[in-house]
């Protein structure tokens, strides 16, 4: 059966389809932004400290998603903190975030009785699990981040351009930093139903980077890294239903492949097909 | 006489550990073009960011346009380094230029017709129209600079405040960027730092000499011994004869 008939026959397989395709509109804007500020650091943190809220949730009984949307935001809370009021030890204090969360995961996880959940599901990702009811809560999210970025576009571009330009003219550029974090958050708790939590970095990072090497503004690149987004996870998809792979790592080995040709085409263009 | 553009008394400014500007002294007149010189570490872009805001003197004060420098900020244009931006960012030339439109009034959820009018102005001023929908990694050292510029002025500011404009720009190119500046010196008053010794005696109106403390001097030219006094090292000054036009001799 190809990928195309089984589309047609299976619900679950049209819903990780689904899926991968609303998350590469949080992973196109979101992502672009994370590569030109250069937070991709930051974006590992949060979404490794998630883990914690995750394995909290499962021990306490509460949805493992809501968990990881509250541990999500808290996380991106702590990072603004940390990088305005102690820029000096930034990544000493990420790195304690990313493992300690992490390390808070396992632990409640561990301690959870009776029938022990797949850890690797949070880990890797399990995008032919996801329900009618995640999509929904994936539309919900990708609304909201949609919403902020028309509203704050602007303000975004220059704090992300020239932050010390941006604070003369008057634009509080902590706040926007701590918003840009949150729609991080956001966008991790997407991302973890789709590739899982530890390849969420490959995702909001290559597909950007590929785009921004053929882009002239940051609407385009985010257009761009969206488009790109949404071929690799169904490639990614098609790969894992064809050879019978795992989807999380198959899409994030594919985001590797297409920055590599991206970078690959870029320096072709640049050195053979511009200067004539 | 109105009130002077900007007025530092007895201002101090230390970094932990690190005194970098001494009991600095300077009234700055509105007609004037201020050309700050002196080593690197000697405290210029640190008194930049005094003027700003941007940092708080440890002693001492400063009043910008006869307000704090905070207060003063939206009639203030700034031209930053180039050289310290990410060179690969995508963005076009006249959405750079239309970010100095900010901080011109309360609100500001979207650009209004004005802020594109005063987009333009500010690009015909600086010569960069034709560029307005290049992205700017297209551009050379020059344009980007007055693409920086550009921005600067967008906001109509009473004061414009350069940091080191003629960094990593070839010499034709800095001198197209004085000859701007010398034109734009009738409209606005404007304070330059910069290492390029050469230039700025020819289109300023008085220097000042920075290596923690401030030592100011008419438009005369500067001459070797006080280099030496400044630098702490023997040098020469070459000179170069040109024309921009600026109507100031050495």
């Amino acid at each position: 059966m190809s990928f195309l008939e089984a589309l047609a026959n299976f619900e679950f397989l049209a819903h990780a389809l689904l899926g991968g395709l609303l998350a590469s509109v949080a992973c196109g804007i979101v992502g672009s932004l994370v590569v030109v500020r250069r937070i991709g650091y930051m974006a590992g943190g949060i979404a490794h400290a998630v883990l914690g809220g995750m394995g909290i949730a499962y021990y306490l009984g509460k949805p493992p998603m809501a968990g990881a949307l509250i541990s999500a935001l808290v996380a991106a809370f702590l990072v603004s903190i940390v990088s305005r009021g102690a820029a000096e030890q930034e990544d000493t204090l990420i790195s304690a975030l990313w493992a300690v969360g992490m390390a808070t995961g396992i632990l409640f996880i561990a301690k959870t009785p009776g029938y022990n959940v797949d850890l690797m599901s949070y880990l890797f990702g399990n995008v032919l699990m996801i329900s009618q009811q995640d999509l929904w809560f994936i539309v919900i999210l990708d609304l909201a981040i949609i919403a902020i970025t028309v509203l704050f576009y602007r303000q975004l571009l220059l704090v992300c351009f020239d932050p010390e330009f941006a604070t003369i003219r008057g634009i509080a550029v902590g706040a926007i930093h701590t918003m840009l974090l949150c729609m991080v958050a956001l966008t991790v708790v997407i991302l973890i139903q789709i590739v899982g939590l530890i390849l969420v970095i490959a995702m909001l990072t290559l597909p950007a980077a590929s785009a921004r090497l053929f882009s002239s503004s940051l609407a385009v690149m985010m257009l761009g890294a969206t488009l790109l987004g949404a071929i690799i996870t169904t490639l990614g998809l098609a790969c894992s239903f064809t050879w019978d792979l795992p989807a999380g790592a198959s899409t994030a080995i594919l985001s590797g492949g297409v920055y590599l040709g991206a970078i690959s085409v870029k320096k072709a263009w640049d050195s053979w097909i511009k200067p004539q | 006489m109105s009130t002077p553009t900007i007025t530092i008394e007895n201002l101090s400014f230390s970094y932990p550990q690190l005194q970098v500007l001494k009991d600095i002294n300077l009234t700055l007149h509105s007609d004037e073009f201020l050309g700050i010189v002196g080593p690197n570490g000697g405290g210029k872009s640190t008194l930049l960011k005094l003027i700003l805001g941007l940092l708080e003197p440890d002693k001492g004060s400063i009043r910008v346009l006869g307000q704090t420098p905070k207060a003063a900020r939206p009639m203030l244009g700034y031209v930053p380094q180039f050289a310290t931006f990410d060179s690969k960012f995508p963005i076009r030339v006249k959405d750079t230029v239309l970010q100095g439109r900010f901080g011109t009034r309360k609100r500001q959820l979207f650009y209004t017709r004005e802020d594109h009018l005063k987009t333009t102005e500010a690009m015909e001023r600086t010569d960069i129209l034709d560029l307005q929908d290049r992205p700017m990694t297209a551009l050379s050292g020059g344009q980007r600079q007055r693409v920086l510029i550009a921005r600067a002025l967008a906001c109509d500011p009473k004061l414009l405040l350069l940091d080191e404009p003629t960094a990593n720009i070839d010499p034709y190119h800095g001198e197209n960027i004085f000859g701007l500046l010398h034109r734009l010196h009738d409209e606005v008053s404007i304070v330059l730092i910069s290492h390029d010794i050469g230039f700025i005696t020819r289109c300023v109106t008085r220097v000042a000499c920075l290596n923690h403390s401030l030592v100011c001097h008419a438009t005369s030219p500067v001459e070797n011994d006080l280099l030496q006094e400044i630098y702490g090292m023997p040098l020469s000054r070459v000179e170069h004869e040109t024309d921009i036009g600026t109507g100031v001799h050495i």
